[in-house]
Protein backbone atom coordinates (compact mmCIF):
# COMPACT_ATOMS: atom_id res chain seq x y z
CA UNK A 1 0.00 0.00 0.00
CA UNK A 2 1.34 3.52 -0.95
CA UNK A 3 1.27 6.23 1.66
CA UNK A 4 2.35 9.26 1.95
CA UNK A 5 5.41 9.41 3.76
CA UNK A 6 4.04 11.96 6.82
CA UNK A 7 3.57 10.66 9.92
CA UNK A 8 0.16 12.05 10.26
CA UNK A 9 -1.45 10.14 7.41
CA UNK A 10 0.54 6.74 8.13
CA UNK A 11 -1.50 6.64 11.36
CA UNK A 12 -4.73 6.51 9.48
CA UNK A 13 -3.60 5.20 6.12
CA UNK A 14 -6.67 2.98 4.70
CA UNK A 15 -7.08 1.49 1.63
CA UNK A 16 -8.62 4.57 0.24
CA UNK A 17 -5.12 6.10 -0.27
CA UNK A 18 -4.21 3.64 -2.47
CA UNK A 19 -6.81 4.61 -5.05
CA UNK A 20 -6.78 8.16 -4.17
CA UNK A 21 -2.79 7.84 -5.73
CA UNK A 22 -2.16 9.73 -8.95
CA UNK A 23 -2.51 7.07 -11.68
CA UNK A 24 0.32 7.23 -13.80
CA UNK A 25 1.34 5.31 -17.15
CA UNK A 26 4.40 4.87 -18.65
CA UNK A 27 4.30 5.91 -22.45
CA UNK A 28 7.85 4.38 -23.05
CA UNK A 29 8.53 1.05 -22.83
CA UNK A 30 11.27 -1.03 -21.16
CA UNK A 31 12.35 -2.87 -17.82
CA UNK A 32 14.51 -0.20 -15.97
CA UNK A 33 13.51 3.38 -16.93
CA UNK A 34 13.03 5.82 -14.59
CA UNK A 35 9.06 6.57 -15.32
CA UNK A 36 8.52 2.85 -14.65
CA UNK A 37 8.87 4.00 -10.68
CA UNK A 38 8.09 7.63 -10.19
CA UNK A 39 4.78 8.31 -8.88
CA UNK A 40 2.98 11.67 -8.39
CA UNK A 41 1.01 12.06 -5.54
CA UNK A 42 -1.84 14.28 -4.89
CA UNK A 43 -1.46 16.46 -8.43
CA UNK A 44 -4.40 19.40 -8.70
CA UNK A 45 -4.27 22.09 -11.16
CA UNK A 46 -4.69 25.66 -9.86
CA UNK A 47 -8.04 26.98 -12.29
CA UNK A 48 -6.81 29.70 -14.83
CA UNK A 49 -8.43 31.64 -17.43
CA UNK A 50 -7.97 31.18 -20.68
CA UNK A 51 -4.95 32.88 -22.35
CA UNK A 52 -3.17 33.01 -18.81
CA UNK A 53 -0.92 30.94 -16.60
CA UNK A 54 -1.69 28.26 -13.94
CA UNK A 55 0.53 26.30 -12.33
CA UNK A 56 0.49 22.26 -11.49
CA UNK A 57 1.19 20.82 -7.75
CA UNK A 58 1.81 17.40 -6.12
CA UNK A 59 4.53 14.86 -4.53
CA UNK A 60 6.87 13.28 -6.77
CA UNK A 61 8.01 10.01 -4.91
CA UNK A 62 11.23 8.03 -6.43
CA UNK A 63 11.15 4.32 -4.27
CA UNK A 64 14.28 3.48 -6.53
CA UNK A 65 18.00 3.83 -5.60
CA UNK A 66 18.80 6.51 -8.28
CA UNK A 67 17.76 9.79 -8.15
CA UNK A 68 15.53 10.72 -11.25
CA UNK A 69 15.31 13.95 -12.87
CA UNK A 70 12.39 15.29 -14.61
CA UNK A 71 13.54 17.31 -17.68
CA UNK A 72 10.46 19.01 -18.80
CA UNK A 73 6.65 18.52 -19.27
CA UNK A 74 3.64 19.07 -21.58
CA UNK A 75 0.11 19.38 -21.29
CA UNK A 76 -2.99 19.32 -23.95
CA UNK A 77 -4.35 22.21 -21.71
CA UNK A 78 -1.31 24.21 -22.18
CA UNK A 79 0.81 25.94 -25.15
CA UNK A 80 3.64 25.59 -23.20
CA UNK A 81 4.82 23.84 -19.76
CA UNK A 82 7.90 25.17 -17.89
CA UNK A 83 9.96 23.31 -14.44
CA UNK A 84 9.57 26.28 -12.11
CA UNK A 85 11.03 27.48 -8.53
CA UNK A 86 10.68 30.50 -6.42
CA UNK A 87 13.19 32.47 -5.20
CA UNK A 88 12.68 35.35 -2.91
CA UNK A 89 9.07 35.64 -3.90
CA UNK A 90 9.87 35.38 -7.47
CA UNK A 91 8.89 32.27 -9.91
CA UNK A 92 12.19 31.67 -12.53
CA UNK A 93 12.58 28.09 -14.59
CA UNK A 94 14.49 25.62 -12.59
CA UNK A 95 17.87 25.09 -13.73
CA UNK A 96 19.01 21.48 -14.50
CA UNK A 97 15.01 20.40 -13.70
CA UNK A 98 13.80 18.55 -10.75
CA UNK A 99 15.55 15.99 -9.44
CA UNK A 100 13.73 13.81 -7.17
CA UNK A 101 16.64 11.87 -4.50
CA UNK A 102 16.57 8.03 -4.51
CA UNK A 103 14.39 6.52 -1.88
CA UNK A 104 13.08 10.08 -1.63
CA UNK A 105 10.34 12.80 -2.54
CA UNK A 106 9.95 16.44 -4.18
CA UNK A 107 7.00 18.74 -3.19
CA UNK A 108 6.03 20.42 -5.86
CA UNK A 109 3.93 23.26 -3.69
CA UNK A 110 2.64 27.01 -3.54
CA UNK A 111 5.40 29.01 -2.84
CA UNK A 112 7.95 26.54 -4.02
CA UNK A 113 8.57 24.50 -7.12
CA UNK A 114 5.98 23.86 -9.46
CA UNK A 115 4.93 22.78 -13.09
CA UNK A 116 3.98 26.34 -15.00
CA UNK A 117 1.21 25.70 -17.64
CA UNK A 118 1.21 29.11 -19.30
CA UNK A 119 -0.51 29.76 -23.05
CA UNK A 120 -3.48 28.56 -21.85
CA UNK A 121 -5.58 27.76 -24.76
CA UNK A 122 -9.01 27.47 -22.87
CA UNK A 123 -10.06 28.12 -19.31
CA UNK A 124 -9.62 25.69 -16.58
CA UNK A 125 -12.63 25.03 -14.56
CA UNK A 126 -13.07 23.69 -11.22
CA UNK A 127 -13.14 19.80 -11.28
CA UNK A 128 -12.04 19.58 -14.51
CA UNK A 129 -9.18 16.88 -15.06
CA UNK A 130 -6.34 18.26 -17.49
CA UNK A 131 -3.82 15.48 -18.95
CA UNK A 132 0.31 16.51 -17.88
CA UNK A 133 3.20 14.37 -19.57
CA UNK A 134 6.12 14.60 -18.04
CA UNK A 135 10.04 13.94 -19.74
CA UNK A 136 12.58 12.34 -17.51
CA UNK A 137 16.07 12.68 -17.86
CA UNK A 138 16.34 9.07 -19.75
CA UNK A 139 14.07 9.83 -22.06
CA UNK A 140 11.06 8.24 -20.63
CA UNK A 141 7.46 10.07 -20.16
CA UNK A 142 5.09 9.75 -17.35
CA UNK A 143 1.17 10.81 -17.98
CA UNK A 144 -0.73 12.00 -15.33
CA UNK A 145 -4.23 13.54 -14.78
CA UNK A 146 -4.90 16.29 -12.27
CA UNK A 147 -8.02 17.77 -11.21
CA UNK A 148 -8.54 21.32 -11.34
CA UNK A 149 -9.46 23.70 -7.37
CA UNK A 150 -10.12 26.80 -7.25
CA UNK A 151 -7.25 28.18 -4.69
CA UNK A 152 -6.29 31.65 -3.88
CA UNK A 153 -2.53 31.31 -2.87
CA UNK A 154 0.56 30.55 -5.63
CA UNK A 155 0.54 34.66 -6.72
CA UNK A 156 4.23 34.61 -7.15
CA UNK A 157 5.84 37.22 -9.91
CA UNK A 158 7.00 35.71 -12.63
CA UNK A 159 10.52 37.44 -13.63
CA UNK A 160 10.40 35.91 -17.20
CA UNK A 161 7.30 38.19 -17.55
CA UNK A 162 8.10 41.52 -19.20
CA UNK A 163 5.09 42.26 -21.03
CA UNK A 164 3.04 42.38 -16.80
CA UNK A 165 5.91 44.33 -15.62
CA UNK A 166 3.28 47.17 -14.63
CA UNK A 167 2.00 44.92 -12.34
CA UNK A 168 3.36 43.87 -9.24
CA UNK A 169 1.69 40.50 -9.18
CA UNK A 170 1.27 38.08 -12.31
CA UNK A 171 -2.02 36.08 -10.95
CA UNK A 172 -0.86 32.80 -12.69
CA UNK A 173 -4.32 31.54 -11.96
CA UNK A 174 -6.96 34.08 -12.07
CA UNK A 175 -10.08 32.39 -11.84
CA UNK A 176 -12.14 31.06 -14.06
CA UNK A 177 -15.34 30.94 -12.26
CA UNK A 178 -18.42 31.27 -15.43
CA UNK A 179 -19.93 33.97 -12.59
CA UNK A 180 -17.15 36.20 -13.12
CA UNK A 181 -18.20 36.11 -16.69
CA UNK B 1 -22.18 -3.32 32.51
CA UNK B 2 -24.42 -0.30 31.85
CA UNK B 3 -26.82 -1.60 34.46
CA UNK B 4 -23.93 -1.12 36.87
CA UNK B 5 -23.06 2.51 35.67
CA UNK B 6 -26.57 3.46 36.10
CA UNK B 7 -26.74 2.54 39.74
CA UNK B 8 -23.26 4.12 40.23
CA UNK B 9 -24.14 6.87 38.65
CA UNK B 10 -26.53 8.80 40.56
CA UNK B 11 -24.59 7.80 43.80
CA UNK B 12 -21.19 9.23 42.36
CA UNK B 13 -23.08 12.80 41.88
CA UNK B 14 -24.81 13.07 45.12
CA UNK B 15 -21.30 12.63 46.41
CA UNK B 16 -20.25 15.57 44.27
CA UNK B 17 -23.06 17.36 44.74
CA UNK B 18 -22.34 17.10 48.55
CA UNK B 19 -18.76 17.92 48.53
CA UNK B 20 -18.92 21.01 46.33
CA UNK B 21 -20.88 22.32 49.63
CA UNK B 22 -18.81 20.95 51.80
CA UNK B 23 -15.20 22.43 50.35
CA UNK B 24 -12.70 19.64 50.75
CA UNK B 25 -14.99 16.77 51.96
CA UNK B 26 -15.84 16.34 48.21
CA UNK B 27 -12.61 14.90 47.50
CA UNK B 28 -12.75 12.25 50.41
CA UNK B 29 -15.89 11.26 49.55
CA UNK B 30 -15.23 10.66 45.69
CA UNK B 31 -12.07 9.06 46.99
CA UNK B 32 -14.29 6.61 48.73
CA UNK B 33 -16.50 6.10 46.10
CA UNK B 34 -14.18 5.19 43.70
CA UNK B 35 -12.35 2.74 45.85
CA UNK B 36 -15.74 0.81 46.60
CA UNK B 37 -16.69 0.66 43.19
CA UNK B 38 -15.08 -0.88 40.23
CA UNK B 39 -12.78 1.94 38.45
CA UNK B 40 -14.74 4.54 37.48
CA UNK B 41 -15.06 6.34 34.11
CA UNK B 42 -11.11 7.32 33.32
CA UNK B 43 -9.70 10.69 30.88
CA UNK B 44 -9.49 9.29 27.78
CA UNK B 45 -6.00 10.17 27.49
CA UNK B 46 -4.44 8.43 24.61
CA UNK B 47 -7.53 10.43 22.23
CA UNK B 48 -8.46 7.02 21.19
CA UNK B 49 -11.58 8.86 19.19
CA UNK B 50 -9.81 11.43 17.17
CA UNK B 51 -8.59 8.68 15.05
CA UNK B 52 -12.12 7.02 14.25
CA UNK B 53 -12.43 6.92 10.83
CA UNK B 54 -15.86 6.29 8.94
CA UNK B 55 -15.30 4.60 5.63
CA UNK B 56 -16.68 6.88 2.67
CA UNK B 57 -17.02 4.81 0.40
CA UNK B 58 -20.23 2.32 0.16
CA UNK B 59 -23.63 1.46 -1.66
CA UNK B 60 -24.79 4.27 1.04
CA UNK B 61 -23.74 7.60 2.23
CA UNK B 62 -22.03 6.93 5.56
CA UNK B 63 -23.66 10.29 7.27
CA UNK B 64 -26.80 7.77 7.27
CA UNK B 65 -25.56 4.47 8.29
CA UNK B 66 -23.61 5.91 11.21
CA UNK B 67 -24.74 6.61 14.30
CA UNK B 68 -24.98 10.61 14.64
CA UNK B 69 -21.45 12.42 16.13
CA UNK B 70 -21.89 14.98 18.80
CA UNK B 71 -21.82 17.99 16.31
CA UNK B 72 -23.58 18.41 12.75
CA UNK B 73 -23.14 21.15 10.22
CA UNK B 74 -25.74 21.09 7.58
CA UNK B 75 -24.71 23.62 4.23
CA UNK B 76 -27.60 24.41 1.25
CA UNK B 77 -26.15 25.80 -1.63
CA UNK B 78 -27.97 27.58 -4.52
CA UNK B 79 -27.03 26.73 -8.03
CA UNK B 80 -25.66 29.80 -9.71
CA UNK B 81 -27.53 30.73 -12.90
CA UNK B 82 -24.39 30.16 -15.12
CA UNK B 83 -23.72 26.16 -13.78
CA UNK B 84 -24.74 24.23 -16.45
CA UNK B 85 -24.92 20.07 -16.66
CA UNK B 86 -21.24 19.71 -16.92
CA UNK B 87 -20.11 22.23 -14.21
CA UNK B 88 -23.21 20.26 -12.06
CA UNK B 89 -20.68 17.05 -12.23
CA UNK B 90 -17.50 18.58 -11.65
CA UNK B 91 -18.49 20.11 -8.28
CA UNK B 92 -20.36 17.31 -6.99
CA UNK B 93 -16.96 14.97 -7.97
CA UNK B 94 -14.89 17.90 -6.00
CA UNK B 95 -17.41 17.58 -3.00
CA UNK B 96 -16.96 14.07 -3.52
CA UNK B 97 -13.13 13.86 -3.32
CA UNK B 98 -12.65 16.61 -0.44
CA UNK B 99 -15.06 14.75 1.66
CA UNK B 100 -13.52 11.38 0.39
CA UNK B 101 -9.84 12.64 1.79
CA UNK B 102 -11.20 14.58 4.76
CA UNK B 103 -13.12 12.27 6.44
CA UNK B 104 -10.81 9.30 6.33
CA UNK B 105 -8.37 11.97 8.08
CA UNK B 106 -6.13 13.16 4.91
CA UNK B 107 -5.97 16.82 3.88
CA UNK B 108 -7.73 18.11 0.74
CA UNK B 109 -5.76 18.38 -2.59
CA UNK B 110 -5.17 22.48 -2.42
CA UNK B 111 -5.31 21.83 1.59
CA UNK B 112 -2.82 23.98 2.80
CA UNK B 113 -4.30 22.86 6.71
CA UNK B 114 -4.38 19.52 6.53
CA UNK B 115 -3.05 19.03 10.11
CA UNK B 116 -6.92 19.66 10.85
CA UNK B 117 -8.49 16.89 9.36
CA UNK B 118 -5.82 14.01 11.23
CA UNK B 119 -8.61 13.76 13.90
CA UNK B 120 -11.74 12.64 11.99
CA UNK B 121 -13.72 11.19 14.94
CA UNK B 122 -15.97 9.26 13.29
CA UNK B 123 -16.83 12.77 10.69
CA UNK B 124 -19.12 11.60 7.82
CA UNK B 125 -20.37 13.82 4.83
CA UNK B 126 -23.78 13.43 2.92
CA UNK B 127 -24.57 14.81 0.05
CA UNK B 128 -28.15 15.39 -0.99
CA UNK B 129 -30.15 17.16 -4.15
CA UNK B 130 -33.30 19.50 -4.70
CA UNK B 131 -35.32 19.51 -7.50
CA UNK B 132 -33.45 22.30 -9.15
CA UNK B 133 -29.74 20.05 -9.26
CA UNK B 134 -32.05 17.37 -10.39
CA UNK B 135 -33.24 18.79 -13.38
CA UNK B 136 -30.07 20.25 -14.23
CA UNK B 137 -28.67 17.01 -14.45
CA UNK B 138 -31.79 15.84 -16.56
CA UNK B 139 -33.07 13.06 -14.43
CA UNK B 140 -36.44 12.18 -13.02
CA UNK B 141 -37.18 13.56 -10.33
CA UNK B 142 -39.74 11.91 -7.56
CA UNK B 143 -42.94 13.40 -7.13
CA UNK B 144 -42.39 13.92 -3.16
CA UNK B 145 -39.43 15.99 -4.16
CA UNK B 146 -40.29 19.71 -3.38
CA UNK B 147 -41.42 22.19 -0.87
CA UNK B 148 -43.72 20.35 2.06
CA UNK B 149 -47.41 21.34 2.43
CA UNK B 150 -47.79 24.51 4.07
CA UNK B 151 -48.92 24.24 7.54
CA UNK B 152 -51.08 26.73 10.27
CA UNK B 153 -48.22 26.46 13.06
CA UNK B 154 -45.42 27.64 10.30
CA UNK B 155 -43.52 30.31 10.71
CA UNK B 156 -41.13 29.53 7.84
CA UNK B 157 -38.02 31.81 7.20
CA UNK B 158 -36.36 31.85 3.71
CA UNK B 159 -33.14 31.79 5.36
CA UNK B 160 -33.78 28.48 6.98
CA UNK B 161 -35.40 26.84 4.07
CA UNK B 162 -34.88 25.55 0.65
CA UNK B 163 -31.98 24.50 -1.64
CA UNK B 164 -30.27 23.09 -4.50
CA UNK B 165 -27.49 21.01 -2.80
CA UNK B 166 -27.43 19.86 0.45
CA UNK B 167 -24.54 18.65 2.95
CA UNK B 168 -24.88 17.32 6.35
CA UNK B 169 -21.21 16.56 7.91
CA UNK B 170 -21.59 15.37 11.66
CA UNK B 171 -19.16 13.51 13.56
CA UNK B 172 -17.12 13.91 16.88
CA UNK B 173 -14.83 16.57 16.30
CA UNK B 174 -16.02 20.30 15.68
CA UNK B 175 -12.62 21.09 14.28
CA UNK B 176 -12.69 18.59 11.87
CA UNK B 177 -16.20 19.54 11.07
CA UNK B 178 -15.11 23.26 10.31
CA UNK B 179 -12.42 22.07 8.15
CA UNK B 180 -14.25 19.67 5.63
CA UNK B 181 -16.97 22.67 5.47
CA UNK B 182 -14.77 25.40 4.84
CA UNK B 183 -12.99 23.12 2.10
CA UNK B 184 -16.86 22.20 0.71
CA UNK B 185 -17.83 25.98 0.66
CA UNK B 186 -14.41 27.04 -1.10
CA UNK B 187 -14.71 24.25 -3.56
CA UNK B 188 -18.10 25.56 -4.35
CA UNK B 189 -17.66 28.79 -4.87
CA UNK B 190 -17.67 28.48 -9.14
CA UNK B 191 -20.70 26.50 -9.15
CA UNK B 192 -22.78 27.46 -6.04
CA UNK B 193 -23.73 29.86 -3.31
CA UNK B 194 -24.13 29.10 -0.15
CA UNK B 195 -27.89 29.84 0.94
CA UNK B 196 -28.05 28.79 4.67
CA UNK B 197 -26.03 26.94 7.36
CA UNK B 198 -27.19 24.88 10.36
CA UNK B 199 -25.24 23.76 13.10
CA UNK B 200 -25.98 21.50 16.12
CA UNK B 201 -24.75 19.62 18.45
CA UNK B 202 -25.78 16.64 21.15
CA UNK B 203 -23.49 15.91 24.59
CA UNK B 204 -20.03 15.47 23.87
CA UNK B 205 -18.27 12.68 23.04
CA UNK B 206 -17.39 10.81 25.92
CA UNK B 207 -20.19 12.71 28.37
CA UNK B 208 -22.70 10.02 27.92
CA UNK B 209 -22.20 6.24 27.44
CA UNK B 210 -22.30 5.03 23.67
CA UNK B 211 -26.05 4.62 22.64
CA UNK B 212 -27.32 6.96 25.21
CA UNK B 213 -30.66 8.48 23.90
CA UNK B 214 -30.12 12.37 23.36
CA UNK B 215 -31.76 14.99 25.60
CA UNK B 216 -33.14 18.36 23.15
CA UNK B 217 -33.15 21.56 25.13
CA UNK B 218 -36.16 21.20 26.72
CA UNK B 219 -34.80 18.22 28.83
CA UNK B 220 -36.70 15.69 26.86
CA UNK B 221 -35.20 11.88 26.18
CA UNK B 222 -35.59 12.68 22.20
CA UNK B 223 -35.39 9.84 20.39
CA UNK B 224 -36.75 6.57 22.10
CA UNK B 225 -38.79 5.25 19.77
CA UNK B 226 -36.05 5.89 17.26
CA UNK B 227 -34.55 2.86 15.03
CA UNK B 228 -31.08 3.23 14.63
CA UNK B 229 -28.54 2.52 12.22
CA UNK B 230 -28.14 -1.30 11.56
CA UNK B 231 -31.98 -2.02 13.17
CA UNK B 232 -34.15 -3.72 10.56
CA UNK B 233 -36.71 -1.09 10.73
CA UNK B 234 -34.12 1.57 10.13
CA UNK B 235 -34.00 0.16 6.25
CA UNK B 236 -37.48 -0.73 5.95
CA UNK B 237 -38.44 2.94 6.21
CA UNK B 238 -34.67 5.00 4.96
CA UNK B 239 -33.85 3.09 1.55
CA UNK B 240 -35.50 4.55 -1.81
CA UNK B 241 -37.92 1.79 -3.23
CA UNK B 242 -38.63 0.31 -6.32
CA UNK B 243 -41.23 2.89 -7.36
CA UNK B 244 -37.63 5.83 -6.89
CA UNK B 245 -36.20 6.81 -10.09
CA UNK B 246 -32.98 4.36 -10.60
CA UNK B 247 -30.48 6.82 -9.49
CA UNK B 248 -31.80 6.74 -5.95
CA UNK B 249 -31.45 3.24 -5.27
CA UNK B 250 -29.54 3.22 -2.24
CA UNK B 251 -30.32 6.85 -1.10
CA UNK B 252 -33.02 8.39 0.63
CA UNK B 253 -34.38 11.33 1.49
CA UNK B 254 -33.94 13.72 4.12
CA UNK B 255 -36.53 16.35 5.73
CA UNK B 256 -34.60 19.39 7.86
CA UNK B 257 -36.98 21.44 9.49
CA UNK B 258 -35.70 24.19 12.18
CA UNK B 259 -38.27 24.67 14.67
CA UNK B 260 -37.66 27.48 17.76
CA UNK B 261 -38.45 26.02 21.20
CA UNK B 262 -39.88 28.70 23.57
CA UNK B 263 -37.91 28.33 26.61
CA UNK B 264 -39.62 30.77 28.46
CA UNK B 265 -42.67 29.22 27.84
CA UNK B 266 -42.01 25.78 28.83
CA UNK B 267 -40.27 27.29 32.24
CA UNK B 268 -43.95 28.35 33.01
CA UNK B 269 -44.83 24.07 32.57
CA UNK B 270 -44.57 22.12 35.48
CA UNK B 271 -43.46 18.58 35.21
CA UNK B 272 -46.88 16.94 35.05
CA UNK B 273 -47.64 19.23 32.29
CA UNK B 274 -44.35 18.61 30.68
CA UNK B 275 -44.64 14.82 30.62
CA UNK B 276 -48.84 15.11 29.80
CA UNK B 277 -47.13 17.26 26.21
CA UNK B 278 -45.54 14.13 25.47
CA UNK B 279 -46.79 11.18 26.64
CA UNK B 280 -43.63 10.20 28.38
CA UNK B 281 -41.69 10.82 31.74
CA UNK B 282 -39.05 13.57 31.87
CA UNK B 283 -36.65 11.38 34.27
CA UNK B 284 -36.14 8.67 32.19
CA UNK B 285 -38.16 9.37 28.88
CA UNK B 286 -39.93 5.68 29.82
CA UNK B 287 -44.09 5.98 28.92
CA UNK B 288 -46.65 7.22 31.09
CA UNK B 289 -48.46 3.85 30.98
CA UNK B 290 -45.65 2.23 32.25
CA UNK B 291 -42.66 -0.07 30.77
CA UNK B 292 -38.91 1.22 30.18
CA UNK B 293 -37.75 3.98 27.75
CA UNK B 294 -37.71 2.01 25.06
CA UNK B 295 -41.25 0.54 25.45
CA UNK B 296 -44.51 2.06 22.94
CA UNK B 297 -46.63 3.87 24.98
CA UNK B 298 -50.15 2.38 25.41
CA UNK B 299 -52.43 5.20 24.08
CA UNK B 300 -55.79 3.20 24.97
CA UNK B 301 -54.89 2.44 28.52
CA UNK B 302 -57.20 4.02 30.99
CA UNK B 303 -56.60 5.64 34.67
CA UNK B 304 -58.75 5.64 37.61
CA UNK B 305 -60.88 8.26 36.30
CA UNK B 306 -61.59 6.26 32.92
CA UNK B 307 -59.33 8.93 31.06
CA UNK B 308 -56.97 7.28 28.64
CA UNK B 309 -53.99 8.39 30.76
CA UNK B 310 -51.73 9.87 27.67
CA UNK B 311 -53.67 12.49 26.70
CA UNK B 312 -54.73 11.84 22.77
CA UNK B 313 -53.28 14.97 21.91
CA UNK B 314 -50.03 14.09 23.22
CA UNK B 315 -46.92 14.72 21.08
CA UNK B 316 -46.05 10.77 21.34
CA UNK B 317 -49.66 9.85 21.16
CA UNK B 318 -50.62 12.15 17.38
CA UNK B 319 -46.33 10.95 15.89
CA UNK B 320 -46.67 7.43 16.72
CA UNK B 321 -46.85 4.73 13.44
CA UNK B 322 -47.12 1.36 13.91
CA UNK B 323 -46.42 0.62 9.98
CA UNK B 324 -42.71 -0.01 9.60
CA UNK B 325 -43.07 0.98 6.50
CA UNK B 326 -44.59 4.15 6.65
CA UNK B 327 -42.38 5.42 9.65
CA UNK B 328 -39.48 8.10 9.60
CA UNK B 329 -35.96 7.78 11.34
CA UNK B 330 -35.27 10.60 13.15
CA UNK B 331 -32.00 12.74 13.61
CA UNK B 332 -31.89 15.81 15.59
CA UNK B 333 -29.95 18.28 16.40
CA UNK B 334 -29.86 20.76 19.30
CA UNK B 335 -29.02 24.52 18.10
CA UNK B 336 -28.05 27.15 20.84
CA UNK B 337 -27.48 30.54 18.61
CA UNK B 338 -26.78 34.32 19.59
CA UNK B 339 -30.03 36.13 20.41
CA UNK B 340 -31.29 38.25 17.18
CA UNK B 341 -31.33 41.96 18.29
CA UNK B 342 -35.09 43.02 18.53
CA UNK B 343 -36.19 39.59 19.25
CA UNK B 344 -39.18 39.50 21.79
CA UNK B 345 -40.15 36.16 23.94
CA UNK B 346 -43.45 34.84 23.68
CA UNK B 347 -44.35 36.99 26.71
CA UNK B 348 -43.59 40.33 24.74
CA UNK B 349 -40.01 40.73 26.83
CA UNK B 350 -36.66 40.94 24.97
CA UNK B 351 -35.58 37.83 24.09
CA UNK B 352 -32.78 35.90 25.92
CA UNK B 353 -33.00 32.61 24.36
CA UNK B 354 -32.42 31.39 20.73
CA UNK B 355 -32.65 27.44 20.55
CA UNK B 356 -34.42 24.44 19.14
CA UNK B 357 -34.02 21.87 17.02
CA UNK B 358 -32.03 21.00 13.87
CA UNK B 359 -35.33 18.05 13.20
CA UNK B 360 -33.86 15.88 10.45
CA UNK B 361 -35.94 13.05 9.32
CA UNK B 362 -34.90 9.98 6.77
CA UNK B 363 -37.50 8.48 4.82
CA UNK B 364 -37.68 6.40 1.45
CA UNK B 365 -40.35 8.54 0.79
CA UNK B 366 -41.54 12.21 1.57
CA UNK B 367 -45.38 12.04 0.66
CA UNK B 368 -46.17 8.28 2.13
CA UNK B 369 -44.23 8.69 5.32
CA UNK B 370 -43.36 12.34 6.75
CA UNK B 371 -46.21 14.28 5.52
CA UNK B 372 -48.96 12.29 7.35
CA UNK B 373 -46.71 12.66 10.43
CA UNK B 374 -46.42 15.91 9.83
CA UNK B 375 -50.23 16.69 8.88
CA UNK B 376 -51.41 14.81 12.41
CA UNK B 377 -48.89 17.18 14.63
CA UNK B 378 -50.20 20.39 12.95
CA UNK B 379 -53.59 19.40 13.32
CA UNK B 380 -53.14 18.58 16.99
CA UNK B 381 -49.93 18.33 19.46
CA UNK B 382 -49.67 20.12 22.57
CA UNK B 383 -46.47 20.69 21.66
CA UNK B 384 -47.31 22.94 19.26
CA UNK B 385 -47.98 25.37 21.80
CA UNK B 386 -43.83 25.77 22.57
CA UNK B 387 -42.90 24.71 19.80
CA UNK B 388 -43.04 26.51 15.90
CA UNK B 389 -40.89 25.26 12.89
CA UNK B 390 -38.90 28.30 11.26
CA UNK B 391 -37.43 26.62 8.48
CA UNK B 392 -37.98 23.76 5.73
CA UNK B 393 -36.30 21.95 3.64
CA UNK B 394 -36.15 18.80 1.14
CA UNK B 395 -33.88 17.12 -0.54
CA UNK B 396 -33.59 13.39 -2.09
CA UNK B 397 -30.20 12.14 -0.28
CA UNK B 398 -27.86 10.05 -3.01
CA UNK B 399 -26.93 6.72 -2.86
CA UNK B 400 -23.04 6.42 -1.69
CA UNK B 401 -19.93 5.49 -4.73
CA UNK B 402 -17.23 3.27 -4.39
CA UNK B 403 -13.29 4.32 -4.70
CA UNK B 404 -13.06 6.09 -7.92
CA UNK B 405 -16.67 7.65 -8.21
CA UNK B 406 -18.51 10.49 -6.78
CA UNK B 407 -21.48 11.11 -4.95
CA UNK B 408 -23.83 11.93 -7.45
CA UNK B 409 -22.76 10.20 -10.44
CA UNK B 410 -26.10 7.91 -10.90
CA UNK B 411 -27.74 11.37 -12.24
CA UNK B 412 -25.55 11.39 -15.37
C1 LIG C 1 -39.08 20.84 18.62
C2 LIG C 1 -39.83 19.89 18.10
C3 LIG C 1 -39.98 18.49 18.67
C4 LIG C 1 -39.66 18.02 19.91
C5 LIG C 1 -39.10 18.80 21.09
C6 LIG C 1 -39.97 16.62 19.91
C7 LIG C 1 -39.83 15.77 21.01
C8 LIG C 1 -40.18 14.44 21.02
C9 LIG C 1 -40.10 13.59 22.17
C10 LIG C 1 -39.62 14.01 23.54
C11 LIG C 1 -40.55 12.36 21.82
C12 LIG C 1 -40.67 11.12 22.71
C13 LIG C 1 -39.48 10.23 22.72
C14 LIG C 1 -39.21 9.51 21.44
O1 LIG C 1 -39.84 8.51 21.09
O2 LIG C 1 -38.36 10.00 20.71
C15 LIG C 1 -40.88 12.42 20.42
C16 LIG C 1 -41.36 11.36 19.67
C17 LIG C 1 -41.64 11.43 18.33
N1 LIG C 1 -41.63 12.56 17.55
FE1 LIG C 1 -41.10 14.41 18.12
N2 LIG C 1 -40.45 16.26 18.68
C18 LIG C 1 -40.48 17.38 17.90
C19 LIG C 1 -40.89 17.46 16.59
C20 LIG C 1 -41.30 16.40 15.83
C21 LIG C 1 -41.68 16.48 14.44
C22 LIG C 1 -41.66 17.75 13.58
C23 LIG C 1 -42.01 15.23 14.07
C24 LIG C 1 -42.45 14.72 12.70
C25 LIG C 1 -43.07 15.42 11.82
C26 LIG C 1 -41.84 14.36 15.20
C27 LIG C 1 -42.07 13.00 15.19
C28 LIG C 1 -41.95 12.18 16.28
C29 LIG C 1 -42.18 10.75 16.24
C30 LIG C 1 -42.55 9.94 15.02
C31 LIG C 1 -42.01 10.28 17.54
C32 LIG C 1 -42.14 8.83 18.03
C33 LIG C 1 -43.51 8.58 18.53
C34 LIG C 1 -43.68 7.14 19.00
O3 LIG C 1 -43.56 6.24 18.18
O4 LIG C 1 -43.94 6.95 20.18
N3 LIG C 1 -41.42 15.11 16.27
N4 LIG C 1 -40.65 13.71 19.96
CU1 LIG D 1 5.68 29.56 -12.28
Amino acid sequence: MRTRPRPYTRALATASALALAATLSSCASGASESADSLTLIDPWVKTAAADGMTAVFGTLENPTDADVTVTGASSDAAGMVELHEVVDGTMQEKDGGFTVPAGGELSLEPGGLHLMLMALPEDILAGEEITVTLELADGSTLEFTAPAKDFDGGNEDYEGDSMDADHGEMDMGSSADPSDG
Amino acid sequence: MPDDRIRRGPSRRQLLLGGAAAGAGAAVALGADRALASPGPTADTAGVNGDRVTPFHGPHQAGVTSSPGAHATYLAFDLLPATDRAGLERWLRLLSDDAARITQGRGALADLEPELAVRPAGLTATFGVGPAAVALAGAEAPAWLGPLPGYAIDRLEDRWSGGDLLVLLHGDDPTSISHLARMLVRDSRAYGELRWRQSGFRRAYGSDPQGTTMRNLFGQVDGSRNPGPGDPEFDAAVWARDDAPAWLAGGTSLVLRRIAMDLEGWDAVDVAGRENAVGRRLSDGAPLTGGGEHDDIDPEATGPNGFTVINPAAHAARARETDPARRIVRLSYSYDDDVEPGALDSLGRPAVSNVGLLFGSWQADVAAQYVPVQDRLAEADLMNTWTTPIGSAVFAVLPGCEQGGFVGETLF
